[in-house]
């Protein structure tokens, strides 16, 4: 097998990846009810490969501003790992975790950023254990960032750094359900050798 | 009436007065405007990386900024711009995430940057107003009847430069 590129992906690449989401959705599911005592359920609907170029468009419009948490991923792997949220999803997250009403839409604070870091965290923790787990990988995430801005800057990082490796990107829609419904993306980012690694480990021929 | 033509991420075009030229979001990537105030002709890049000859897949001419600049040059060239009278302005290349260290995303903004004022130094077109770094994203207008840029940021007041 030679050099993994981007371009050569093939299905069973993207049934593993839903797969390893949604086994990260259920740990995400136990972690989110055992450290934060709220009920929420996760789920992969779909796993989208698209032009790089398209990425800045793919959760709304280039303009519209959003919430990107991001972390790097160290360890056996490295690279990062990115999960995204509309602000409308990202005021009900936070609400709901804050125990406050779900009109309440006053611009984020400190605590509104920090439980949002800790929530990305949570979940990319649990999606990383998933993957751990599937790889035989030690795989874990490093400290947070939040930024909440327009969504074609916060999507230029993964944009960037997919375009490094090509000319496509791969984005993970996740849905939450539970006593509020609202909708995630990830966007998983390993480097170049990592891909290989992980793509050895769980034995996928190119 | 004057259009607005649209340019997405690794991505450019040129544009003639009284149109103007856009591109949306720009978080670490760079807008480069170039601007001949005779023939009042325009030109936008939106890059995402600064050296084709760094990565192995580097078909894509506008993703970066040696290759993108050379291009919205001569396609303005083409279109009648004088090379000798070119002006340029740049924005973008933000740090999206304050990330500490090595991971090369805090540093990408910043590098987009200089490979851009690179090029253009190497093109003897002189860099005559930038917006760059900090840690917001841009939107950005060349307006090609006054050569003016347009910069605009959630919760911050419009820019011109």
């Amino acid at each position: 097998m030679g050099k993994f590129t981007f371009d050569e992906i093939n299905s069973m690449y993207f049934d593993v990846l839903r797969e390893i989401g949604n086994i990260g959705a259920g740990n995400a599911t136990t972690a989110i009810a055992t450290m934060l005592g709220i009920k929420l359920s996760m789920e992969v609907p779909n796993v989208k490969l698209m032009g790089v170029q398209d990425l800045n468009t793919a959760i709304g419009s280039e303009e519209e501003e959003i919430v990107g948490i991001y972390l790097g991923v160290q360890n056996d792997i490295s690279g990062s790992l990115m999960f995204l949220l509309k602000m409308d999803d990202a005021h009900n997250l936070v609400n709901h975790l804050l125990g406050r009403d779900d009109a309440y839409k006053a611009p984020f604070d400190e605590m509104d950023l920090s439980a949002m870091k800790e929530i990305g965290n949570i979940i990319a923790g649990a999606y990383l254990s998933a993957l751990s787990a599937m790889t035989n990988l030690n795989i874990t995430p490093t400290v947070p960032y939040i930024a909440v801005d327009m969504a074609g800057a916060i999507l230029s990082i993964p944009a960037i750094q997919f375009g490094q490796m090509g000319d496509n990107a791969l984005l993970i829609e996740t849905s939450f359900g539970g006593e509020t419904v609202f909708e995630g993306y990830f966007i998983l980012l390993p480097e170049l050798d990592s891909y290989d690694k992980i793509l050895t480990s769980l034995g996928i021929m190119l | 009436m004057s259009q607005m033509i649209k340019v997405g991420m690794a991505d450019l075009n040129i544009c003639k007065s009284p149109n103007a030229i856009t591109t949306l979001g720009l978080g670490s990537c760079i807008g480069i405007a170039i601007y001949d105030p005779v023939t009042k002709i325009g030109g936008l890049a939106h890059i995402m990386l600064p050296d084709s000859t760094k990565i192995r897949n580097n078909s894509n001419i506008a993703k970066f900024a040696d290759t993108g600049i050379v291009e919205l040059v001569n396609r303005m060239v083409r279109a009648g711009a004088g090379r000798t009278r070119m002006v340029a302005k740049i924005a973008g290349g933000a740090k999206m995430f304050e990330v500490s260290g090595t991971d090369t995303i805090g540093s990408i903004g910043e590098k987009n940057a200089l490979a851009s004022k690179k090029k253009l130094r190497e093109l003897g077109i002189r860099l005559i107003a930038e917006d760059t770094g900090l840690n917001y994203g841009r939107t950005v207008e060349l307006h090609c009847d006054t050569g003016e840029y347009y910069i605009k940021s959630v919760g911050k007041p419009l820019k011109i430069i």
